[in-house]
């Protein structure tokens, strides 16, 4: 991987770290009330259901754990394991993949 | 009279503490108790010091864990119940007992482009460096490094990653690149990614270490900005 890549890997995971640390906030304070309200899982299913906005939202969301996460763990493989080539790159390009898939697919199952 | 216990470390990357018993004086500074155990004690003892009052950083060493000038470290800061164990800088190859060889922490300097470029002949007048102007506001602190390896020995990242170039270099690299003099346009490309800047996890250990209050941290968080904004433009 060529230098110019590593550094926008490395601004790459501090923009999804912003984004995530919006999402998180938001994903908490929607979790509190939900459970204050004593919301049942199909009066949540009732107002996520055909939401665009709450689509749009955990699919950022997934979206910036996507690429944050890899990143940070191609980081920790490489530091703990001294591991570091296209072997691991491949590796934490897959978990990405993985990652934004799963998370695309729970999004989907509260949405449709 | 006070005793101070004081295991020193004896061979190379592999050996052993041997145990010292040292008078313990008032003001007594580590270097004081090292120079003791040599002269007094066991006269093979190797460590490196020269100036003695913290302008050269050649008497480094790990005192109880931490990295510090042995010669500025008075025994009384660190010594709790009488006992201190003197060892080599860590993160560095030991060339014997008290004493490392120095050269990685050199040749990463020099693989950070750490030496000045500039575009001026004998033949052409001083060019000017403003005092009061933003770039060399920047490196008002950074440009104070004596290049003693404490910050090196200290960090984390330089242990778990061999290519690393270390804070020192990075701080360097930050007072080159906001030289105006400076005419090395590869410098950035040099100290960006995952053996450069980009790999400081900003822990500031470096900035806790440093004997002269300095902060690698906060030119190596400058090199980042750079080094992205370059590499958003396409420029390295």
């Amino acid at each position: 991987m060529n230098t110019r890549t590593q550094v926008l890997l490395w601004g790459a995971q501090r923009a999804s770290a912003a984004v995530l640390a919006l999402c998180v906030i938001v994903h908490l304070v929607t979790i509190i009330y939900a459970v204050r309200n004593g919301l049942s899982a199909a009066e949540v299913l009732g107002r996520t259901r055909g939401s665009g906005l709450w689509f749009g939202f955990y699919a950022l969301f997934i979206a910036a754990v996507a690429v944050h996460a890899p990143i940070g763990l191609r980081t920790i493989l490489s530091e703990t394991f001294d591991w570091r080539g296209r072997s691991l790159d491949v590796l934490v390009l897959i978990m990405g993949i993985l990652l934004a898939l799963w998370g695309l697919r729970a999004v989907w199952a509260v949405f449709a | 009279m006070t005793v101070l216990q004081v295991k020193v470390w004896r061979g190379g990357e592999s050996g052993h503490y041997q145990e010292f018993e040292v008078p313990r004086f008032e003001s007594q500074s580590v270097l004081d108790v090292v120079t003791y155990i040599q002269r007094s004690l066991d006269p093979t003892l190797s460590y490196r010091f020269a100036c003695r009052v913290g302008m050269c950083g050649s008497c480094a060493m790990t005192v109880n864990g931490k990295a510090r000038w042995t010669c500025r470290t008075h025994v009384a800061k660190v010594a709790a119940a009488d006992r201190l164990e003197i060892a080599p800088l860590a993160n560095l190859p030991v060339v014997k007992d008290l004493v490392t060889d120095m050269s990685p922490f050199f040749e990463k300097w020099a693989a950070a482009h750490g030496r000045f470029q500039g575009g001026r002949t004998r033949r052409d007048d001083f060019e000017r460096v403003p005092p009061d102007s933003p770039q060399r506001g920047l490196v008002d602190e950074a440009i104070e490094c004596i290049g003693c390896g404490i910050c090196y020995s200290s960090c984390d990242v330089v242990s778990w990653n061999a290519d690393y170039l270390g804070p020192a270099a990075l701080n360097r690299a930050w007072t080159l690149v906001n030289d105006v003099r400076d005419t090395d346009q590869t410098r950035l490309a040099a100290v960006a990614g995952d053996a450069g800047c980009h790999a400081c996890h900003t822990q500031m250990t470096c900035t806790e270490r440093c004997p002269k209050q300095l902060s690698p941290t906060a030119s190596i968080a400058g090199l980042k900005r750079l080094a992205l904004a370059a590499a958003l433009e396409g420029e390295i």
